[in-house]
C-alpha cells in the first residue's frame, strides 16, 4: 500500500479526524453535567461565605437554599424584573458589565439567617491584569457591610493577588458606603475605597490597600463603586 | 534472541525508562518544556497534577502514534501527532474539570498547553514513529517521569521558600501580623522569600538543578 499517495492521505486524514472528533464529543457531553454542577456549587460556595457560612463546594450545594430565601433580577431602576427566563442566579455579570447600565440586569441575594436579613451583592469589574470579582454582603441597615469576598483571574501573586486573602477581605466588615444610614442619594453615596498607606481607624469609609498592589487595590474601589451605585434605587425602595 | 522474544524488561527497555531520569531529562539536559516548569510550579499540588497530565498525555500519545507508525502518511506526520495530542489534552482537561475542579482552576490555561510541550512533540517525532509500542510507551513513561521528578523538585522549593508550605501545610509555622503572634520560624522574624513566587526565580531553581547535575553527572558537560 503507497502510503504516500494523495488518496490515501485523505482517506487517512478524514477517518482519523472523525474518530477523534467522535470521541471528545462523547467525554464532553458525558462529563458536562458534573462539570456544571462543580461551577454552579463554586459560586453557591462564594456567596454563603460572603454571609460568613463556610462550607465546603459540595456542602454549599446542598445547604444553599437554607440560607438564601431569595434570588432577584433587578433592573437599573431598582424595580424587579419578573420576567421568569432571567434568572438571577443564571446571569453572568461579565456579559452584563458589557452592556448599557439602562440595559443591564442587576442580581441580587437575599438571605436570612436567624430571622436577620443580609443582601448580598454580586461585583465585576477588571484588575490590573484581567477580570476581578466578588461579592458583598449588606446588612439590614442597607448601609453596615458584614461581608466581603473577592477573586480574581490573574494579578500579581504575592501583590494584587491578596484581594482574595482573609486579611484583607475581613477589613471589609463593618464599613459604610453611605454618609447617612438610609439616605440613598448621590450626596451621601461615598462607597468603601482602598486607602495608600493604611486607612485611619476612625474612616468607615476606607480600607487598607496593599502594599505593591495600588494598582489593584485602585481598580477593586472602582469596581465596588461602579456595582454599588447601581442598587441604590432598590435599597431606597425597600 | 529475536526481537519478538525480547524480554518486557530488558535492559534495553530500563534504560528507555532510566535514561531519561538523569542521563537525557527532558528538562535539564535537552532543555524542553521549561515553560510549564515555570509556569506551574508556584505550589506542589498543581505542578504534581501537571505532571500526572503530562505522563497520561505523553504515554497514550507515544503508544498511539506507534500504533499508527506504519499507517500515517509522511506527509502530513506532525498533523496527525497534534491531533492526537490535542484529542488527549481536551480529555484530560474535561476530566480535571469535572473531578478536580479547584486543581483545574489552578492549571488553568496550562493544561490545554501541554499540546505544545516540546517534550510531547520532540518525543513523538523521534521515537515513537520509529519504534514498537512497548518502547514507545516505556520510552513515554521515562520522558513523562524525567518531566515530572524536575517540576516537583522546583515545586517544592519554591513553595516552602515562597509560601513557608508544601501541600498548602504551613510547615514553617504560621505567620500573624505580627512577630509576637506568629508562631515557628516567623516568630524569630523569618520572612517568606516573595521571590520565589515568581516566574525568574523557578528559571534560577531549575539552573541550579542544572549545576549540581553537572558537577555530579560529568560525562553531561558539553566540551567544545
Amino acid at each position: 500500500m503507497n502510503t504516500n499517495s494523495n488518496a490515501y492521505t485523505f482517506t487517512f486524514a478524514i477517518i482519523l479526524v472523525i474518530v477523534v472528533a467522535g470521541l471528545l464529543a462523547f467525554t464532553a457531553t458525558t462529563l458536562k453535567p458534573l462539570q456544571e454542577e462543580n461551577i454552579r456549587n463554586e459560586k453557591m460556595q462564594s456567596i454563603l461565605s460572603t454571609i460568613g457560612v463556610d462550607k465546603s463546594r459540595d456542602d454549599a450545594g446542598k445547604v444553599y437554599n437554607d440560607f438564601i430565601k431569595k434570588e432577584l433580577t433587578l433592573k437599573s431602576d431598582g424595580t424587579i424584573d419578573e420576567n421568569p427566563i432571567v434568572k438571577a442566579f443564571k446571569i453572568n455579570l461579565k456579559n452584563e458589565v458589557k452592556k448599557d447600565p439602562t440595559k443591564q440586569r442587576y442580581p441580587i441575594y437575599i438571605a436570612e439567617i436567624e430571622g436577620k436579613t443580609t443582601y448580598v451583592v454580586p461585583l465585576q469589574g477588571s484588575g490590573l491584569w484581567d477580570a476581578i470579582w466578588g461579592y458583598l454582603a449588606i446588612d439590614a441597615d442597607e448601609n453596615t457591610i458584614v461581608g466581603a469576598v473577592f477573586d480574581h483571574a490573574a494579578e500579581t501573586p504575592g501583590l494584587g493577588a491578596e484581594i482574595r486573602e482573609t486579611w484583607f477581605e475581613e477589613q471589609f466588615i463593618g464599613e459604610q458606603f453611605l454618609k447617612t444610614t438610609g439616605d440613598f442619594s448621590t450626596n451621601s453615596f461615598v462607597s468603601v475605597r482602598t486607602v495608600k498607606g493604611g486607612s485611619k481607624a476612625d474612616d468607615l469609609h476606607g480600607v487598607d490597600a496593599i502594599s505593591g498592589g495600588t494598582i489593584t487595590s485602585d481598580k477593586l474601589s472602582i469596581m465596588i463603586e461602579e456595582r454599588l451605585q447601581r442598587y441604590l434605587p432598590y435599597f431606597e425602595k425597600n | 534472541m529475536s526481537e519478538e522474544n525480547e524480554a518486557l524488561f530488558s535492559k534495553k527497555n530500563i534504560k528507555l525508562l532510566t535514561d531519561p531520569l538523569d542521563d537525557n531529562n527532558p528538562i535539564t539536559v535537552q532543555v524542553l518544556g521549561i515553560c510549564s516548569a515555570l509556569a506551574i510550579t508556584v505550589q506542589l499540588k498543581p505542578a504534581i497534577v501537571m505532571a500526572i497530565a503530562v505522563v497520561f498525555v505523553l504515554v497514550f500519545s507515544n503508544l498511539i502514534i506507534s500504533l499508527l507508525r506504519n499507517l500515517i502518511p509522511n506527509r502530513i506526520r506532525i498533523i496527525v501527532q497534534l491531533l492526537v495530542v490535542a484529542a488527549l489534552v481536551i480529555i484530560v482537561d474535561q476530566v480535571l474539570k469535572a473531578y478536580a475542579f479547584d486543581v483545574s482552576k489552578q492549571l488553568s490555561v496550562f493544561v490545554g498547553l501541554i499540546i505544545t510541550n516540546c517534550i510531547i512533540m520532540g518525543r513523538l517525532e523521534a521515537f515513537a514513529l520509529a519504534n514498537k509500542p512497548w518502547a514507545a510507551i516505556l520510552d513515554g513513561f521515562g520522558n513523562s517521569a524525567g518531566y515530572a521528578l524536575i517540576l516537583v523538585i522546583v515545586a517544592f522549593f519554591r513553595e516552602l521558600l515562597g509560601s513557608g508550605k508544601l501541600f498548602g501545610y504551613e510547615i514553617l509555622g504560621h505567620k500573624a501580623k505580627t512577630i509576637a503572634e506568629s508562631t515557628g520560624l516567623y516568630h524569630m522574624g523569618y520572612e517568606n522569600n516573595g521571590f520565589m513566587l515568581l516566574s525568574p526565580m523557578a528559571l534560577i531553581v531549575v539552573g541550579v538543578i542544572i549545576w549540581l547535575q553537572r558537577s555530579r553527572n560529568r560525562k553531561l558537560i558539553e566540551t567544545n
